[in-house]
């Protein structure tokens, strides 16, 4: 079986030549360990018992009164988001490969975190890049990959966030290819690494879909995911996507809607749905998400715009920090911004089951919200 | 003869540019057309390509200075860029007037022979491609073979790679075309190296970085290079 290159007309492999080999490499790889039992064992044994694996869903009746909210909780697993679940694979297919220094680009800072957990877990040199606007507003992560053993290396120019910081990892890449393993944070990137994030952040669906069915002995009218790169969205979305009747709603950053007022374009390796302007010039996102700032999105979800099968809304700031006050204040959980948009368009999708990917808990954001509350 | 490509960033006064680098001795110019996220390239290219973002270098108006560097010089002349400005601006089309503009052919980087296999351009290969991949370069490239001395990104280093030489002696026993060096060389000294394994070099980042201070310093960079090639042969 081969691996899934395009997804209609996007996706693909627009990089330099230098790199084909290595993403040969890396099909080939995972197209045999994705049906491996040995592979598989390794990696749920270590999803159960070091990642904390399966994650609960938990009802939140005092943040949606009147509907019935389930929290898919990515924010308890270890390192505080659903990042871990992609990490935690590529490393161990980067292991087979042989491949002991690994790379990994940054926004939020909880994708450079996982990666730095699970090379610590196995004794492997760790550098990720991360833009400096992303450095100052998302500390606390930056300490974390620190004390970890990472290298975090700034990246200064340009826009600063998580754009530039995958060009940079890209670029490495491309230099230390024969020694290296790029850990892609999310569902974008030259095939195959969407459909490889994909199948890794599957388990997300897979549990939470048995999980509702036993809560509610029936499937949630709506399932709602914030989407950045997509990577929680697609793996929250993928095992719901032959449930007719369940609505799949993809909640972007207004200032970072590559789905909702993108345009057809080329970003880091694959074709998308991208903020660009009339020319294919990459155009800069805003968010006060450090996770969602970023111009681009999954082919996938481009994909999934265009057959119809999922929706993509947006959700502003201001209304992204009210769901995360709301739910701080109403169920005794601290969600991560990005996480906060999917809880704010859960309030309004209209539905009244409804469950919701918690992607990752919001501690990194604290300093955040809080300077902005005191401007 | 061994053949000097000269790269330099489309900007308003790049005509005038490449005819002093013609007439210092360099037989092709590559044009660069900037990109906002150029991934093959390193700090010294990507800031170019910011600046020429910054003064208005958009797809149209580098075409108009493809064009006026065609009324000036009579080598062949190469615009380079990258997918997503294709994407935008229909890849037939941008094909269709790059070459009504002048273009010889096209240099696209982050494109692999295998992809969009119909438009006709230089294709590049590197020290990771495998047998099968320069078979399928050469194959496909339109004139000569863009050889990526190293695994890397541009810029200039302080020597040749080591990497050039087997991926030359592997490209040779491939095909008879051509085959040009690029990446990192810089200086005459690696012009000679280089020429003495390939039919000609490309120069990208020490001819931006002279051009930066003006056509008497590309030449001059060009004469070194130019005597580094002709001095081997
Ligand atoms: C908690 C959390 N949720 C969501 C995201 C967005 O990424 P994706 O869309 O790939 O899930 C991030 C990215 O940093 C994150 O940290």
């Amino acid at each position: 079986m081969s691996a899934t290159r395009t997804f209609g007309d996007y996706g693909g492999r627009y990089v330099p030549e230098t790199l084909i080999p290595a993403l040969d490499e890396l099909e080939q790889a995972w197209t045999s360990l994705r049906d491996d039992a040995s592979f598989q064992a390794e990696l749920e044994e270590l999803r159960n018992s070091y990642a904390g694996r399966p994650t609960p869903i938990t009802l939140a009746p005092r943040f949606a009164p009147g509907q019935r909210v389930y929290l898919k909780r990515e924010d308890l697993m270890h390192t505080g988001a659903h990042k871990l679940n992609n990490a935690l694979g590529q490393v161990l297919i980067a292991q087979r490969l042989g491949k002991r220094r690994i790379i990994a680009e940054t926004g939020a800072g909880q994708h450079g975190v996982a990666t730095a957990t699970v090379c610590a877990r196995f004794g492997l040199e760790c550098i990720v890049y991360m833009g400096s606007e992303d450095i100052r507003r998302q500390a606390p992560n930056v300490e974390r990959m620190g004390l970890l053993g990472a290298e975090v290396r700034p990246v200064d120019f340009g826009t600063r966030t998580l754009k530039e910081a995958t060009s940079e990892a890209i670029r490495d890449w491309i230099a230390n290819v024969e020694t290296t393993h790029y850990v892609i944070g999310s569902c974008v990137g030259p095939a195959p690494y969407p459909e490889l994030v994909r199948e890794l952040q599957r388990v997300i669906g897979r549990e939470a879909r048995e999980q509702f069915l036993a809560a509610e002995g029936r499937l949630p009218e709506a399932v709602v995911a914030c989407v950045g790169g997509g990577s929680n969205a697609i793996g929250m979305f993928y095992d719901f996507i032959g449930d007719d009747g369940v609505r799949l709603i993809g909640v972007e950053a207004a200032g970072a809607a590559s789905l909702g007022s993108g345009r057809g374009g080329v970003l880091h390796g694959a074709r998308s749905s991208l903020l660009a302007d009339a020319d294919g010039q990459i155009m800069d996102a805003h968010s006060i998400s450090a996770g969602l700032d970023y111009p681009g999105v999954g082919p996938e979800h481009a994909w999934l715009r265009d057959t119809g099968r999922a929706e993509y809304v947006a959700c502003t700031d201001d209304e992204a920090v009210a769901a995360f006050h709301r739910l701080c204040e109403t169920e005794g959980i601290v969600p991560a911004l990005e996480s906060s948009h999917a809880l704010a368009r859960a309030l309004d999708c209209g539905d009244e089951l409804v469950l919701v990917c918690l992607s990752g808990r919001g501690d990194k954001d604290l300093a955040e919200v809080l300077r902005r509350e005191h401007e | 003869m061994k053949t000097l490509v000269v790269y330099l960033m489309a900007m308003p006064d790049t005509p005038a540019l490449a005819e002093a680098a013609v007439e210092a001795g360099a037989d092709m110019i590559e044009l660069g057309f900037p990109f906002s996220d150029p991934l093959a390239d390193g700090p010294l290219i990507r800031r170019a390509g910011e600046r020429a973002l910054a003064a208005g270098m958009r797809t149209a108006r580098c075409l108009e200075v493809l064009a006026e560097t065609r009324a000036r010089v009579d080598v062949p002349l190469m615009p380079m860029t990258y997918a997503s400005i294709f994407d935008a601006y229909g890849w037939a089309e941008l094909e269709r007037d790059a070459r009504a503009a002048g273009a010889t052919s096209l240099i696209v980087p982050d494109l692999p022979a295998d992809v969009h296999p119909e438009l006709r351009r230089v294709q590049l290969v590197a020290p990771t491609s495998t047998e099968e991949r320069l078979r399928l370069a050469a194959d496909a490239t339109d004139g000569w073979l863009y050889l990526v001395t190293v695994t890397g990104t541009t810029g200039a280093r302080a020597e040749l790679a080591p990497t050039l030489a087997p991926l030359a002696s592997r490209a040779r026993a491939v095909t008879d075309l051509p085959l040009y060096a690029g990446f990192g060389i810089s200086r005459g000294e690696h012009a000679r190296a280089a020429a003495e394994l390939t039919d000609g070099v490309v120069v990208g980042s020490a001819a931006v970085e002279a051009a930066e201070q003006g056509a008497a310093a590309l030449a001059a960079l060009v004469t070194e290079l130019r005597a580094g090639l002709d001095d081997e042969t």
